[in-house]
Formats: structure tokens, C-alpha cells, sequence
């Protein structure tokens, strides 16, 4: 330690006069465990035999995946009818699910980008498992808008590609920015991961004893050396791609919002919309985070990596986005009644009081109570009671976005066209079996790619530091 | 130099730790190789400023992605909205860099996702499925807890039992010649 010495010279007088406490950082790898440990820790999820629960809970996830297929084949077959979409409400669930899990997505990308930005480095080891959530759920998201298109076989007409009618997208839509939006999003998150991947994927391959285990990782490690010239170009891409994700994340959800704000719908039309969805999308995306990782934790056995102090980083997170979301909850409210607007009034008063009151309550009893029991160290160390919070975040966020969206257009300017809008049985088994879908993708991630980052766990390990001794 | 047999790569060497390999890599460079490299599990901070490594150009084809794709999002939504097929929207102009803002933004940070991720791979010269280096048992270790220092046959310092002490006195555990 070079620096040491030097320190304590320097030391200000005042240190021992007021006797400073020792405040030391808390352990991110608990145990003194080794690099060693790491790698066979990790490769060893992916090397060992494939385990009961996992082949039961695969079974499981496609029988659920089967009800969006059947949700979509009775929908393509039969007609956009079917769902339950009619005036005046023309935006209903597909809407409300494809924000829910646009949302969900994007603390896998906050945890990936922004806080490699701020050198936060608890991230490691929960990193590539939410940046694998937010893939999946960019594409459960995906499913939604491009089935809402009604004639999906022309789903395409919304790519600016040459169609037969020689006309080409409209970009003053706010509909039209989602679709670069969200694609550029599926598009970057996916390098982003794959990349970060690469030298997990060598380390894998190195280890390899049967042929197509070897082949399988030595095509998708790409022929990685770890050599410190290869290091040093990647860990500045890796940083690049930090920086570029971070104004992408914060621009989806802004955009995402825009099809709401920028429409002339009471209850819609607000400028705190952006910041609102992506403080919105941070939250819902943590508790998700703690629901996959949680149950990953004990199956897995990760406790000396995704230790007491990653989880109480994750609930703080959630606590605060979540006040965040309760404050713009009453913002929405204050500037309703300040407008001076009738509509926008009635808009408020009615999402709290009018025909939809219970989704309403839902939504704030899940996202503004329900997180505040963060405040309290036991709970965020009673790890059930963390992850049946979580689920009520999720629930809780899911509402959020229907009141948004229903109860201004099922009462808006008009009372003779006022509604009430249900969702029908193929709504519900196209929602239901996105979470089947995702559960796919999750295990087939878990169950073949690395979980965690080796090489990013490595390296934030005391003894990764060359000046240590 | 003299006695470089065209067979052979290089020669590695072992390092236990990453300050052991830190501080060889320190007198290698010091030394004046230039084809040589470090083998490590995880990127090691300080390695580049130990190695002698230049700046990593990737940052460059980042922002010629991003201007690219920059000029791709203007010139797309000028071309189909107002040249190719002019569209009357709320009577308002055909082009103004304000409404496809968004899209030219996605646009802007698509394309310079792309220079960094292929620039990452071109300068890294990666896919490369083959290399001398795969065939050296030890190797697979360097991945896992094992640190190594390759010095390359055709660096103009190489001379295979010089450098193969050189190697040891710079606290190298297991040495081995690579070949081709």
C-alpha cells in the first residue's frame, strides 16, 4: 500500500480530536470466497445435470405460455372483436400490458448502465440476470402493441420499409417514436448483454469436457482470450454502451409516455408524465428483480454473492422510486385542481372516487403503503415477507397502468358516451401466458447461459486489487 | 531475434496473483516488448497505464455510428414525410427537426450502439475460433484464477531462453513455449 503512509501524514488534526467511528463498506462477497469458488460456482448452474425443479417448473412455464398462444390464434382467427375493446374505450389491456412489461424491463437496464455509471458495484452480481429480464420482457411487451395492430400479417407497415401503397410511416405519432423507441431498446439491451456475456461464455467453453458443450460455447464465446488488449477495448465498449443505454432507458418510458401526453384526453395530457412512468418503470423492474433473484438465491445457493447488503440496496431502491410514484400520484392531483380545468378535475376526482375507485385503491395501496415497510430493517432482512412486497409492487404497478388508461377514456369529455370497459376471457389468457413466456426464456437463461458475471464479480473481490497484499 | 524459429509463438508464463502480474507486467513493459499480452480472469484495474497501453479506439467508431445515425434519422423522416411522399399533417411544415426528434434520437443511439459493439470485436479481432494460444493446457486456466504473460515471437526482443528467464525472474510460476 504506497498510499498509506502518506495518508496518515496528511491526516487532519481534527480526526483525532473528534475520534471519528470506522465505517467500513460492507462486504459485497461474503466468506473471503476465491476466484476460484466464483467460476465453479457459476459455470456449475450450467455444467451440472438438469435438475427436477427445474425441468418441472419448465413443463409448467410452457403450459402457461400456451394460453397467450391460444389468447392470439382465437384473436388472429376470429377477429379484434374479441377482446374487450369497444367504444369509448379503445385502448384496454394490450396497452395496460404492453407498459407493464416495458416497465418491468427497465431496471435491467438501470442496473446495467446507470449504475455502472455511478461505479455502484453491488451491481455485478445481480447484473446479467435483470438484463435477461429486461430482453424477456421487451418481448413479452412487444406482443401487445403488435397484436393491437388488428391485421398483424401487416404489422411490418410500421417499419419505415416500401409497401405496395407507396406511402411510408407517419412520424408525428407518438405511436410511430414507440416503435423506434422500443425496437432500438430490444436492439441495445440485447448487445449490451451478449457482450458483456462474452468473456462469462469463454470461461464456460475453457472449462468444457464434452464436444458440443464445447462447441455450443466456443461459437457464442467467439474466441474470447482475455488478453488485456482485449480488455481494455471492451471495457471501454462496455462503458460506451453504459452511457448510450442510460439516455435510451430514460427516453423509452418518456416515450412510452407520450402516447398518453401527448394525446388531448383528460387525466392524460400532463407534463409530469415522463419522469412519472420512469420512476414508475424503475420500481415495478426492482421488485420484479427481487422476485426472479430471490428464489434464485436459495435454489442456488448465492448467499455469499447476493448477500443481505444487494438486497437492502434493492428495497431502498424500490422505497424511494415508489415514494417518487405516491408524490407524482398527489402532484397529478394538485395540478388537476390548480388547472382550473373542469375535465382534468373531474378526471382525478373520478379515478379516486368514480366507477373504477377499487383498481384505484389497489394501485395505491400497493405502490405507496405497501413499499414504506422498506423504512424498517427487519423487513427488508425477512426475505419472504420481501418478496410477497414485491409481488404486491408488481400487482400494485400493474393496476396503475389500467387506472391510467381506463378511467380516462371510459369517462371523458362526454357523459352519453361514457362506459365501462371489462377485459374479456381472451384478454386475460393472452396476459396470463406472458408470464409463462417470460418464465421460458428466464429458465432457458438460467438453465444454459451464465447467471452472474463472473469476470464483473471478480472483480470488485478484495483480492482483484493489485496493490493489495 | 537470431535464433526465431517461425514455429513458435511465443512463450507463457504463469502468475499467481493479480499483483504479481501487475508489477511483471510493469518491468515487461519497461523493458520495451511491444507484441505481448496480459491473460487475465476479469479486467484488472491499471493494467492499460502498466502494460503501456495506448487509449482503446473504440470511442471512435461509437461517435462515427452515432453521427451516422444521426444523418440516418434526419434524412429518413425528411425523405418519407416530406420528399418522397409529402403528407399533410394539421397543416403543419412537411420537415422540421422538432417532431421526428425522437426518432432521430433512437436513430442516434442504434447506430452508435453498433460502432461500439462491432468496433469492440473488429478491434479486438474477434471472431478468431483458432489461435496458438487455445492449445496450451494452462491456458483454460486464465479464465478462471490464473494470471499470464505471453510474450510473442516476433517482438523484437524475443530470444527463446532470454526471454524465458527474463520470464522467471520476473516471479513466473509455470513456463511454456507456444507453438504455432
Amino acid at each position: 500500500m504506497a498510499h498509506a503512509p502518506e495518508h496518515s501524514t496528511n491526516r487532519p488534526e481534527i480526526l483525532d480530536r473528534v475520534n471519528p467511528a470506522e465505517l467500513p463498506r460492507s462486504k459485497l462477497i461474503l466468506n473471503d470466497r476465491g476466484f476460484h469458488w466464483i467460476t465453479d460456482k457459476v459455470c456449475g448452474i450450467v455444467e451440472e445435470p438438469t435438475p427436477l425443479w427445474w425441468k418441472v417448473t419448465f413443463v409448467a412455464a410452457l403450459f402457461i405460455a400456451s394460453f397467450t398462444g391460444a389468447g392470439l390464434f382465437y384473436l388472429v382467427s376470429t377477429g379484434t372483436g374479441t377482446w374487450g375493446l369497444r367504444s369509448p374505450v379503445g385502448w384496454g389491456w394490450a396497452i395496460v400490458n404492453f407498459v407493464f412489461w416495458v416497465g418491468i424491463g427497465h431496471a435491467g437496464t438501470l442496473i446495467s448502465a446507470i449504475l455502472c455509471l455511478l461505479r455502484q458495484k453491488w451491481r455485478t452480481s445481480i447484473n446479467r440476470a435483470a438484463e435477461a429480464m429486461t430482453i424477456f420482457a421487451v418481448m413479452c411487451a412487444g406482443i401487445f402493441p403488435l397484436f393491437h395492430v388488428g391485421r398483424v400479417w401487416f404489422a411490418w407497415w410500421l417499419f419505415p420499409l416500401p409497401n405496395q401503397n407507396g406511402i411510408w410511416p407517419q412520424f408525428r405519432s407518438p405511436l410511430e417514436w414507440d416503435v423506434f423507441a422500443v425496437s432500438t431498446y430490444f436492439t441495445v439491451s440485447t448487445l449490451f448483454w451478449y457482450m458483456g456475456m462474452v468473456p462469462d461464455l469463454g470461461a464456460i467453453r475453457d472449462r468444457a469436457k464434452t464436444w458440443w458443450r464445447k462447441a455450443f460455447y466456443s461459437v457464442l464465446a467467439l474466441g474470447w482470450r482475455g488478453g488485456n488488449r482485449q480488455w481494455s477495448n471492451f471495457e471501454m465498449a462496455y462503458l460506451l454502451l453504459a452511457g448510450l443505454s442510460t439516455p435510451l432507458v430514460l427516453s423509452v418510458h418518456t416515450i412510452v409516455s407520450f402516447d398518453f401526453a401527448v394525446s388531448n384526453v383528460p387525466g392524460w395530457h400532463t407534463t409530469i408524465f415522463p419522469p412519472y412512468f420512469v420512476a414508475g418503470a424503475i420500481f415495478s423492474g426492482f421488485a420484479m428483480v427481487l422476485t426472479l433473484m430471490l428464489p434464485l438465491r436459495a435454489i442456488y445457493r448465492l448467499h455469499d454473492v447476493i448477500n443481505q447488503y444487494h438486497i437492502d440496496n434493492m428495497c431502498k431502491i424500490i422505497l424511494a422510486t415508489g415514494t417518487m410514484v405516491g408524490y407524482a400520484y398527489a402532484t397529478e392531483f394538485f395540478i388537476a385542481a390548480y388547472s382550473g380545468n373542469a375535465y382534468e378535475k373531474f378526471a382525478f376526482v373520478n379515478r379516486a372516487f368514480g366507477q373504477y375507485a377499487w383498481a384505484y385503491w389497489i394501485m395505491v395501496s400497493c405502490n405507496v403503503i405497501t413499499p414504506q415497510l422498506f423504512w424498517f430493517k427487519k423487513i427488508r432482512e425477512n426475505h419472504s415477507l420481501v418478496w410477497i412486497i414485491c409481488l404486491f409492487v408488481n400487482v400494485g404497478m400493474w393496476f396503475e397502468r389500467f387506472v391510467i388508461t381506463v378511467t380516462s377514456l371510459a369517462n371523458d369529455y362526454l357523459p352519453s358516451s361514457w362506459g365501462y370497459y371489462s377485459p374479456t376471457i381472451v384478454d386475460i389468457f393472452t396476459f396470463f401466458g406472458t408470464f409463462g413466456f417470460f418464465s421460458v426464456l428466464f429458465l432457458l437463461f438460467v438453465r444454459f447461459l451464465p447467471l452472474l458475471p463472473m469476470a464483473e464479480v471478480k472483480m470488485v473481490a478484495p483480492q482483484a486489487d493489485p496493490h493489495a497484499h | 531475434m537470431n535464433e526465431r524459429n517461425e514455429s513458435i509463438h511465443g512463450v507463457a508464463c504463469t502468475f499467481r496473483s493479480p499483483s504479481d502480474v501487475f508489477h511483471a507486467a510493469e518491468k515487461v513493459r519497461d523493458a520495451g516488448w511491444k507484441s505481448w499480452d496480459v491473460h487475465t480472469p476479469f479486467p484488472i484495474h491499471g493494467m492499460d497505464q502498466a502494460m503501456g497501453l495506448p487509449r482503446s479506439k473504440v470511442p471512435r467508431l461509437t461517435l462515427l455510428g452515432g453521427v451516422t445515425g444521426f444523418i440516418t434519422g434526419c434524412l429518413l423522416t425528411w425523405f418519407m414525410n416530406s420528399y418522397d411522399y409529402p403528407l399533410v399533417v394539421g397543416g403543419k411544415p412537411f420537415w422540421s427537426p422538432i417532431f421526428p426528434f425522437p426518432v432521430m434520437y433512437e436513430c442516434t443511439i442504434l447506430f452508435a450502439a453498433f460502432g461500439t459493439f462491432f468496433g469492440q470485436f473488429i478491434l479486438n479481432r474477434l471472431p478468431r475460433h483458432h489461435h496458438p494460444l487455445f492449445d496450451l493446457p494452462q491456458f483454460a486456466r486464465t479464465s478462471d484464477d490464473t494470471f499470464m504473460i505471453v510474450l510473442e515471437a516476433r517482438d523484437k526482443n524475443f530470444h527463446l531462453d532470454e526471454s524465458r528467464n527474463f520470464l522467471l525472474s520476473l516471479g513466473g510460476q509455470e513456463i511454456t513455449v507456444i507453438r504455432e
